[in-house]
């Protein structure tokens, strides 16, 4: 499925509070954490973010806490993928198991610039800069991974596991 | 085939006789650990398998400990929730406020990890329980919902790097200094997807405590888990306490390692790490005029027995600087109560500080030590991210209980010998 959108980029080693403060962690619902999302980074992030946008990061995205309620406030803010140089492996984790498409393609992050308007089809990772025209492809998602998300995410996984069992 | 300690507790688990680097496996957990902030999104994504029960009872550990004693309606509500669902499914180990502790100061304490498990948590500082052997690692929401139900969850293997830390630490350098120092070698993605693998004399001579320190802090160079092989100082720990049978495994000699560092640690000194990475570690004798108006001591890096004796040991007969706010919290009902015995708390309370109950409250900017805009505190917690106790424009410094019952006294970043 082709993702198309605007490009917000963030440098390095992006962490779990920047994405969503542990102050709104009292609450688990995803609409009031997209309103924080990215809070003590840039304040205005989720109000100018529209639904399809792409978040662009350096090295080491995610890094930090465990905390879910950060892919869950990217997602719901309603970013539809992120590409990265980097991810920190928990962050990484969490997105394939809450169904928010992530990417690592250093070559991506380093030549499109904020504002471009890109496409990428989260299935292969081929991503287009519509602005400039330039093709990119994102390191292939292993296989195993690829699994959980044809199953619609970890929990219908082992739910499907668990019928097996009975 | 050789193997690293990391690799063997994972075949053990996977039911293999070898596993390498980047193989895929489906491991066995022997614990699952989830908190008050990370237990409500398991529990409700494990309601959606439509099982009745988790796994095994006496296996999964609920703990709240992050936004408790509950700071606001809906942080209770939270709380109650994670009681509820342990209440029903009859969880052997939940802890309640009052016999709560931050959970990998309790976890090992209570002897619910040992040598040789595996142990998953949704809580970063899982990694925490590699000091006595184990493979722990931190996960999310969802992969712990999964391992209710299943009792088993999937890794990746990962490649091992070697830390060696050689010769005799100097005074007041502990556990927490050759880990920032380590990460300030290396990076915040230094030891991405790895498994960080300490040893060497230094490590030989360091106490439980300070390796717990140490492998807590392994998420912080981005590692997948920190591991110290076992030796006499873990059996003199896990005697007695640890509830379950365990297995020291060791690092075959000719084990594969993708990378291999060693440290001088008589050149090492305490360290300080400065805004907004652990990686801006520096000594502190460079870390020239720094004013702070909070000094925090506790956490789950720093909230041990050992930690608390180093800090009254600094502030036994002094005072908290007057525009100081010192606040301690024993990790532990247990820490608390032993701190008592010894007599800790009336030096604390004589300098001017402020004793908690376990919290992990101010570490993550949940409550007990917030810090408003502009200030600056010197924590021995593990991070320093933005705004991570507070306001966006506060500052913390990590360092060890020494170095920051110091500056509490001096109201500056300092070193223990100055206020000797």
């Amino acid at each position: 499925m082709n993702q198309q959108g605007k490009v917000w980029k963030f440098g390095n080693d992006i962490d779990t509070d920047i994405i969503i403060a542990a102050r709104y962690l009292n609450s688990s619902d995803p609409v009031e954490l997209a309103k924080h999302c990215m809070e003590d980074g840039d304040p205005t992030f989720a109000s100018k973010v529209s639904a399809g946008d792409v978040m662009l990061a350096g090295k080491n995205f995610g890094c930090g806490s465990s905390r879910e309620h950060a892919p869950i406030a990217i997602k719901a803010a309603g970013v539809s993928c992120v590409v990265a140089k980097s991810y920190a492996r928990i962050f990484y984790r969490n997105a394939f198991n809450i169904g928010l498409p992530i990417f690592e393609c250093p070559e991506a992050v380093d030549e499109i610039n904020e504002g471009d308007v890109i496409t990428v089809d989260a299935a292969s990772g081929a991503i287009v800069n519509q602005t400039s025209g330039k093709h990119y492809q994102a390191v292939p998602i292993p296989d195993f991974m690829r699994q959980i998300i044809d199953a619609g995410g970890l929990i219908s996984y082992v739910k499907g596991r668990v019928k097996q069992d009975v | 085939m050789p193997m690293t300690i990391t690799e063997k507790v994972l075949a053990a688990a996977a039911g293999k006789e070898s596993v390498k680097p980047g193989e895929l496996i489906n491991a066995k957990v022997d614990l699952v650990l989830a908190n008050d902030i990370t237990a409500p999104v398991a529990i409700k994504e494990f309601q959606k398998i439509g099982l009745d029960k988790v796994w095994d009872k006496n296996r999964v550990a609920l703990v709240p400990d992050h936004f408790t004693p509950n700071k606001d309606i809906k942080s209770a509500e939270q709380a109650k929730l994670v009681r509820d669902f342990a209440h029903t499914q009859e969880l052997a180990n939940y802890f309640e406020v009052g016999r709560m502790g931050i959970e990998h100061c309790l976890l090992p304490e209570q002897g619910l990890v040992g040598p040789g498990d595996v142990i998953i948590g949704a809580d970063s500082h899982t990694c925490t329980y590699g000091a006595l052997g184990a493979f722990a690692t931190g996960v999310g929401s969802t992969d712990l919902a999964a391992a209710m139900a299943l009792g088993e969850t999937w890794f990746k293997v990962p490649e091992s790097i070697k830390f060696v830390f050689n010769g005799q630490l100097n005074k007041y350098v502990g556990g927490k200094d050759l880990i920032l120092h380590t990460i300030g070698q290396i990076g915040v993605d230094g030891a991405l997807y790895k498994a960080m693998e300490f040893c060497g004399e230094a490590i030989s001579q360091l106490s439980m405590d300070g390796r717990f320190t140490m492998c807590n802090m392994a998420i912080e160079a981005g590692g997948k888990n920190g591991i110290i092989q076992p030796d006499e100082i873990t059996r003199q720990y896990v005697e007695g306490r640890t509830k379950r049978p365990y297995t020291f495994y060791t690092s075959d000699p000719d084990a594969q390692y993708s990378k291999v560092y060693e440290f001088d640690v008589n050149k090492i000194e305490p360290q300080v790490a400065f805004p907004h990475l652990p990686e801006n570690a520096r000594p502190v004798s460079q870390a020239g005029h720094v004013d702070i108006d909070q000094a925090v001591i506790g956490s789950c890096t720093n909230g041990r027995m050992e930690d608390l004796r180093l800090a009254a040991e600094i502030l036994k007969g002094k005072k908290v600087h007057q525009q100081v706010r010192l606040i301690v919290i024993p990790g532990t009902q247990e820490i608390y109560r032993q701190a008592m015995r010894e007599g800790l708390f009336e030096i604390f309370l004589d300098a001017g500080a402020v004793v908690s109950t376990p919290t992990c409250g101010p570490c993550l900017g949940g409550h007990m030590g917030i810090l408003a805009k502009g200030e600056r505190c010197i924590a021995t917690t593990n991070r320093n991210f933005v705004g991570r106790m507070g306001h966006a424009e506060s500052e913390v410094y990590l360092a060890n209980p020494a170095v920051a019952a110091a500056s509490a006294i001096t109201g500056r970043i300092s070193h223990p010998q100055e206020v000797l």
